[in-house]
């Protein structure tokens, strides 16, 4: 058996590796709370603020289903579509103590049909691609259990 | 005073898949309008062009590589980009020339050339644009999106693919009569429905497709038009607004929405405040309107669009298009060009072609399409990354 390849992030800083219960990485004002995804850091969105200190926050890993779609074509370049295709659900996930709505995949096997608008979801880890030095993860959304 | 320029001369070159370069289409369009207002080329003072993003260094500046194309005369310009917005961009700057006395004529024009299937973010790795690293990431496709809107709007109004669907057919009818229009076939319901899904509830003819195509406008301050023509068709507003913090409704091309924590979420959102703010210019109402030509990028987002011009209540727009009010003939036709749905997509061109079709409406030259008696007509279009774009046109 050859060793599993190494586990890097798509994207560096997003979000925690944790297996188990992995966070999305965002950012938070520290004059006026407001929450940034992703990380905001030299200027606060509020126009109200002039805030420009962040601290790193972990954002909550569940929330609830504000909408879904699917993809049932390949998107195009720079998506690493496989080779065949397979279709898979987007959800947009309202994170209730950050009041705001992150977009996300669903994991792999789960399609609309088994999606509801205002179910609870919960984050999860999976490939988006891999290539000869690693397997790159990304977050998803999958239904809570 | 109301602060009007006047809309002397309008032009297109038909929309398709010509495949052909946007300055091509730019020319053609901008010596229609020329023609249209009895203006020579030589008497253009400025040119507004709306920049491409898929045609390398002369998409950038498009207002000069079409202005060079019709030939050097040293003319003033200015290139602007807006994505979807772009030609509001390039129409308020004309006008706000015009209204400061800098210029008495100006060109608007905007063309693309597009590639074929789904829009894609220009070439190489930028990890850094989150425009790239939405279709990295998520394979966010602007369809997505309007998925994502489609679901919402089933989950809070009982829409369903039927209604949808039904968009469709109206937009394909009221196309039929127009010459610029790149498609030109009757839809049934049961054709739409039938059609393949592409993201989930929408179908491939309930989107958009990409397309060809350039318009223009010559504008010009009252006092010259009325050395021209008796009636000139004028534009009383143009609104060009960005979001309110926080905007609580997921955009293109972002990850998130902003954070509502520290600020409520403002009593108008960001689709309603677009045409909001022409109102405001223009002194007038959605109950002012004889038609309206909104952004159907997919046929679901055209009944977001009734609401978010104020034609009816939110959740009321499934019964406006089942009852044929927004339709030819019905109380408040919208998209008598046929929409998006008959056009595609030309990103640039298309804010300025909605100018277009409304005056011919207002001036009763919409053969085939006629919204009798026209006398006030919106636009509204959003362009991603916050851009606004609705204008009011009055005969």
């Amino acid at each position: 058996m050859p060793p599993s390849k190494t586990r890097a992030p798509a994207v560096e800083g997003w979000f925690t590796m944790d297996a188990d219960e992995p966070r999305l990485l965002g950012t938070r004002c520290r004059a006026c709370g407001t929450y940034h995804f992703p990380k905001e850091s030299f200027s606060c969105r509020n126009p109200g603020c002039a805030g420009s200190e962040f601290e790193e926050v972990p954002l909550s890993s569940r929330g609830q289903l504000w909408s879904f779609t699917d993809n049932r074509y390949p998107p195009p370049p720079p998506y690493p579509a496989g080779d065949p295709f397979e279709p898979y659900a987007i959800a947009a996930v309202e994170l209730e103590r950050e009041k705001m709505v992150v977009l996300g995949q669903v994991v792999a096997g789960v399609g609309t049909e088994r999606l509801e608008i205002g179910m609870p979801m919960q984050l999860a880890l999976e490939p988006l691609y891999e290539d000869d030095a690693a397997q790159y993860l990304v977050w998803k959304w999958r239904p809570a259990a | 005073m109301a602060k009007e320029v006047a809309v002397l001369g309008v032009g297109m070159h038909p929309w398709g898949k010509w495949g052909r370069n946007f300055v091509e289409y730019g020319v053609h369009a901008a010596r229609e309008a020329l023609k249209d207002a009895g203006v020579a080329w030589s008497e253009v003072q400025f040119v507004a062009g709306g920049d491409t993003m898929r045609n390398g260094y002369p998409g950038y500046v498009a207002g000069a590589s079409i202005a060079q194309a019709l030939g050097w005369t040293g003319a003033q310009v200015a290139s602007t980009y807006g994505a979807c917005a772009t030609g509001a961009q390039a129409i308020d700057v004309a006008r706000a020339r015009i209204l400061a006395g800098l210029c008495d004529v100006a060109l608007v024009v905007g063309a693309d050339t597009t590639p074929k299937g789904f829009f894609a973010p220009t070439g190489g790795e930028r990890k850094q644009d989150p425009d790239w690293l939405r279709f990295h990431l998520l394979g966010a496709t602007n369809p997505v999106y309007f998925g994502l809107y489609a679901r919402r709007r089933m989950e809070l109004y009982g829409a369903t693919p039927a209604d949808f669907a039904l968009v469709k057919v109206k937009n394909s009818r009221h196309g039929l009569g127009n010459p610029n229009a790149r498609y030109k076939k009757l839809y049934d319901v049961e054709e739409v429905m039938a059609s393949p899904v592409v993201s989930d509830p929408l179908r491939l003819l309930d989107i958009c497709a990409t397309s060809d195509g350039g318009a223009a406008l010559v504008l010009s301050s009252m006092d010259f038009a009325r050395k021209r023509t008796s009636k000139p068709v004028r534009i009383a507003a143009v609104s060009t607004v960005t979001p309110r913090f926080p905007n609580t409704v997921i955009e293109m091309p972002n990850f998130a929405t902003d954070s509502a924590v520290a600020v409520a979420a403002p009593d108008t959102p960001f689709r309603d405040s677009i045409a909001r703010g022409a109102y405001e210019q223009a002194a007038l109402g959605p109950e002012d309107l004889d038609l309206a030509e909104v952004y159907d990028l997919s046929s679901a987002l055209e009944l977001d669009w009734y609401e978010n011009v104020g034609l009816c209540k939110p959740g009321d727009a499934e019964k406006l298009i089942r009852d044929g009010a927004t339709a030819l003939g019905g109380r408040i036709p919208v998209n008598p060009s046929g929409g998006l749905a008959c056009f595609g997509e030309a990103v640039p061109a298309q804010a300025i072609a909605q100018v277009c079709e409304l005056t011919w409406q207002l001036r009763g030259q919409a053969a085939g399409r006629q919204v009798e008696g026209a006398r006030i007509g919106l636009t509204v279009n959003q362009g991603l990354f916050g851009h606004g774009s609705s204008v009011i046109v009055t005969a």
